[in-house]
């Protein structure tokens, strides 16, 4: 499943795309620990899988929860990206 | 006595029984309750088939809306809740629903419900509820493929839609049609957030416009705020759309446009997907032997 936690406002797109088939094939699931601000979490999906998930209080303000990983202009790649060999994890900005 | 205000944003609460179905001769009664932030649904289902529900408005906490939504589908039935096997929660509310056995996520609910109501070849859908408004991508089971939601203002929601009403004074349930009598389509408003765009919309009116070209406006923006979200998250054939929205032709009419694509006419209130598909994910779970 492609999950998309975030929000389009009158400043642009701001998604944390995950794919969740891929974290259900990644058991250490190294983002979490990776994450400076604990903007992630794992969760049990809806349909009983153990996947990545945006916690429920960043969901409204991941561009700036996740903003200092990546300033503006500057090309670093965020700490979640880095930890993650499966690409399972996408930002939209 | 000073008389009270109209409510044009108010629309019709009801309830509604299939007299087809005897829930007596029934295995496995169902329910799902969906606790919007605007509307709250009750579903019970006998045997996977819709047997009754009911529609009001949410009230000012979740346990009672839940309560009462529920007391109000199983009026006139001769069922207690005690009949019921396994009662799923759906909805921002989902936590919150006292006799519930488990909670669900209202995508999860939406993507089972909208497969209930418009069949097994639909891949889109488009919730348009209260508060917020998603995208889901789903197979043929409805099990949910990818999603995208958006809850962060009420533009494109209904309650950005009962604000228009309210300040326009046209009731709910005329705003679509009549936002289609216009002989050309004006721009969108241009504001997506619903306190700026009633602004807007506000000086539209002094300005002349006729109520139907400002509500082509608003529809049109509101068509227009979704579509991208919907890109964003991937549109297939065949499309649908669930929530109260889904009941406005004029946003309707105006997404289908833009998408190049006719929406599935619903068998059901748009309304109740919530709630629906949460009563069919406790009938799964029923005949999983899960409980609690
Ligand atoms: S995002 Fe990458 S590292 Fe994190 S759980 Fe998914 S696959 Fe694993
Ligand atoms: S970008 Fe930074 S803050 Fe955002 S999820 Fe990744 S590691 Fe966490």
């Amino acid at each position: 499943m492609i999950a998309n936690y975030g929000y389009k406002d009158g400043s642009g797109d701001f998604f944390v795309i995950i794919d969740t088939d891929k974290c259900m094939e990644c058991p250490e699931k190294p983002c979490v620990a990776a994450c400076p601000e604990n903007v992630l979490e794992v969760m049990i999906d809806d349909y009983d899988d153990e996947v990545l998930a945006v916690r429920e209080a960043f969901r409204k303000k991941v561009k700036y929860s996740c903003g200092p990983c990546k300033p503006a202009g500057k090309e670093v790649v965020r700490p979640c990206h880095k930890v993650c060999a499966l690409g399972g994890i996408k930002h939209s900005w | 006595m000073a008389e009270k205000p109209k409510e044009y944003w108010r629309w019709d609460e009801y309830n509604w029984r299939n007299p087809d179905i005897d829930w007596r001769k029934a295995k496995i009664i169902t329910a799902g309750v969906d606790v919007g932030s605007v509307s709250s649904q009750a579903v019970i289902m006998a045997d996977g088939e819709l047997y009754a529900f009911a529609n009001m408005r949410t009230g000012s906490d979740s346990p009672n809306s839940a309560i009462n939504a529920m007391n109000w589908a199983l009026e006139g039935t001769g069922m207690a809740l005690s009949d019921i096997n396994f009662t799923v929660g759906t909805g921002y509310g989902r936590v919150n629903v006292p006799f519930a056995n488990k909670a669900v996520t209202e995508i999860a609910c939406h993507a089972r419900g909208a497969n209930y109501m418009y069949g097994s070849t639909v891949r889109t859908v488009l919730d348009m509820g209260g508060q917020d408004c998603k995208a889901i991508r789903i197979d043929e089971k409805g099990k949910v493929v990818s999603f995208l939601m958006n809850d962060k203002c009420a533009a494109g929601t209904g309650r950005g839609m009962e604000v228009f009403a309210n300040l326009l004074a046209v009731p709910i349930v005329e705003v679509g049609e009549m936002s289609l009598q216009v002989e050309e389509e004006p721009a969108p408003v241009s504001s997506t957030c619903v306190v700026f765009a009633k602004t807007e919309a506000t000086g539209l009116l002094r300005d002349g416009w006729p109520k139907e070209k400002v509500l082509a406006a608003y529809c049109s923006a509101m068509a227009h705020r979704v579509i991208s979200l919907l890109e964003r998250n991937g549109v297939e054939k065949d499309f649908a759309i669930t929530g109260g929205i889904g009941k406005n032709v004029g946003v309707v009419s105006r997404i289908e446009k833009e998408l190049g694509l006719t929406a599935l006419k619903p068998r059901y209130d748009t309304q109740i997907a919530g709630a629906l598909g949460g009563a069919l994910f406790a009938k799964a779970l029923v005949e999983k032997g899960t409980k609690k």
